[in-house]
């Protein structure tokens, strides 16, 4: 079965400006990040959608102390966010001082954009992420 | 299914970076493990060895064959489990399960790591391959970032304002840390406050430099036998009577059941089940405190506390010794040390010591039920429940 929506057209996309997502032929729900099947049913009956770029924070962390090779991102916000059509999705948030991020932050509204994750030694090449920003 | 019962253990200290090679730490473990049991290298039948990062800290993959070698177990089969921090309670819930089928009557089972070894910055680095590397990792996702995220969502989820869930949360590294100074093998002898944890850097917020386990070197082995053998071998045979294991998907994709981790519910029944029994039934646990919140999150959904109540239950000592259901007693793995590879088996072990009477000043008088809850990645878990068999 081929896989309708990879990582490779989902991140090609994103950079164009556009959330990818699979809307399930069977249960309704939209899955993305993309998988094979529904996330919420396990249908394969998918096709391909524009996911609206809005949502809500669901929580937040501030980073401090990153991984080999990213010391220079720090200090960085990554969130979980719920969009409106009911996907979660994780990425930065930015425009603001991550210093100043608290509980505060749950529940605001955020839009979506992306950034380029050039990669490291272990992953292979440029990697579209998403950013949130208020909204 | 066949009785399954444990008869050897074997532990190595658990420290800051050691100049031991990872064959030579689960060595050490294995032969401690099998001259407790009274058998010989040549009797072990299968090797199941947990280790995650070997490729990376040393540049040891396969160690597993290796190992087997080593001890002088010649070319019997020997696998390698990788779960992230659940791979050896993966390899001894497999071991359980080759034995238990028939398929073999004694299985040397454990683990090794050296993530100590690697230093924070790369241990960072490989510790975040246990999260999604292409739709989450590149956001900067790091393992404390997972837990941390999980805090503030079971703050707000469960309205337990942060400040005094952070203090909850000091309270569980302070009870670790105390019983540490009673565990010989334990990476820190040192007890901490409350002020510590509160006082400590800022790793990735809300979570502090206490909140978090060290990075740990060491390994623990165990022996597994059929009950048939078992009776020659000892008069107190511990019995493994129920196994859980599950799986997830990437943390984004859990969705409304976090802080919740569905993976664990899922494992703690299959094992509940299988033993037929209740958590009420548990006399003590050892559970996966990777991070503090992380132990009020895992003894909820093992069903020993209602949910956004188990830092209650840690300030008014129901984790201690004598209160509602011993946590813990070993240090966890924030005193204890988390040699992600060994911590299964090294849980397995305390359990084993629990249900014989042989854990010293941090004995749990009675003990008869022990459970473990082993957590990898976000979502990679793995419930053991052991009981004593005579
Ligand atoms: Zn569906």
């Amino acid at each position: 079965m081929d896989y309708k929506l990879t990582f490779k057209d989902y991140s090609k996309a994103l950079t164009k400006g556009t959330l990818l997502g699979l809307k399930c032929k069977t249960c309704g729900n939209i899955t993305t990040p993309p998988k094979m099947t529904c996330q919420e049913c396990g249908g394969t009956d998918l096709e391909v959608v524009e996911v609206k770029k809005k949502g809500k924070i669901v929580t937040f962390t501030n980073v401090s102390v990153a991984p080999e090779g990213r010391q220079n991102e720090v200090p960085y916000i990554i969130v979980l966010v719920r969009l409106d059509e009911g996907p979660w999705i994780m990425g930065n948030l930015i425009d603001i001082d991550p210093a100043s991020a608290n509980m505060d932050l749950i529940g605001r509204d955020v839009s979506v954009g992306f950034k380029i994750f050039p990669g490291d030694k272990f992953s292979p090449g440029d990697q579209a992420r998403p950013v949130f920003s208020f909204s | 299914m066949r009785k399954v019962a444990i008869v050897g253990t074997g532990h190595t200290p658990f420290t800051f970076a050691t100049e031991k090679t990872s064959i030579e730490l689960f060595s050490e473990a294995a032969m401690d493990a099998i001259n407790e049991a009274g058998l010989k290298s040549k009797d072990m039948q299968a090797l199941y060895l947990g280790n995650c990062l070997g490729d990376f800290s040393e540049g040891q993959a396969m160690m597993q064959s290796y190992a087997a070698n080593d001890i002088g177990a010649f070319h019997i089969p020997a696998t390698r489990f990788e779960g992230a921090c659940a791979s050896s309670s993966l390899a001894v819930r497999d071991a359980f399960i080759w034995v238990a089928s028939g398929f073999y009557d004694v299985v040397l089972v454990g683990g090794v790591e050296r993530a100590a070894s690697m230093g924070t910055s790369l241990a960072t680095r490989t510790f975040a391959m246990f999260t999604d590397s292409h739709y989450e990792y590149p956001a900067g996702l790091t393992f404390p970032a997972m837990f941390a995220m999980l805090a503030h969502l079971y703050s707000h989820k469960y309205g337990v304002p942060l400040e005094r869930l952070k203090e909850q949360m000091a309270q569980v590294s302070v009870q670790s840390h105390a019983y540490g100074m009673s565990n010989p093998k334990a990476q820190f002898h040192k007890e901490i406050t409350k002020e510590d944890v509160l006082n400590g850097f800022m790793v990735t917020s809300p979570l502090q430099l206490l909140d978090c386990c060290p990075f740990s070197d060491g390994a623990a082995a165990l022996v597994l036998v059929s009950e048939e053998k078992a009776k020659e071998l000892t008069d107190k045979p511990v019995f493994i009577t129920g196994i859980g294991q599950a799986s997830s998907g990437r943390l984004s994709a859990q969705k409304d059941d976090l802080p919740r981790l569905r993976a664990r519910e899922e494992s703690a029944k299959q094992a509940y089940d299988l033993a037929g029994i209740k958590p009420s039934d548990v006399d003590l646990c050892e559970l996966h405190d990777c991070f503090s919140i992380a132990s009020l999150i895992a003894a909820e959904s093992l069903g020993f506390f209602e949910f956004g109540k188990a830092g209650e239950a840690w300030e008014k000592g129901e984790t201690k010794i004598g209160g509602k259901i011993p946590i813990n007693v070993s240090g966890g793995l924030k005193a204890k040390g988390h040699p992600i590879g060994a911590t299964g088996a090294s849980q397995v072990s305390e359990i084993y010591h629990q249900l014989r009477g042989e854990a010293g000043e941090r004995q749990v008088e009675g003990a008869k039920i022990g459970l473990t809850d082993t957590l990898g990645g976000d979502g990679v878990i793995c419930t053991l429940i052991m009981e004593k068999g005579w």
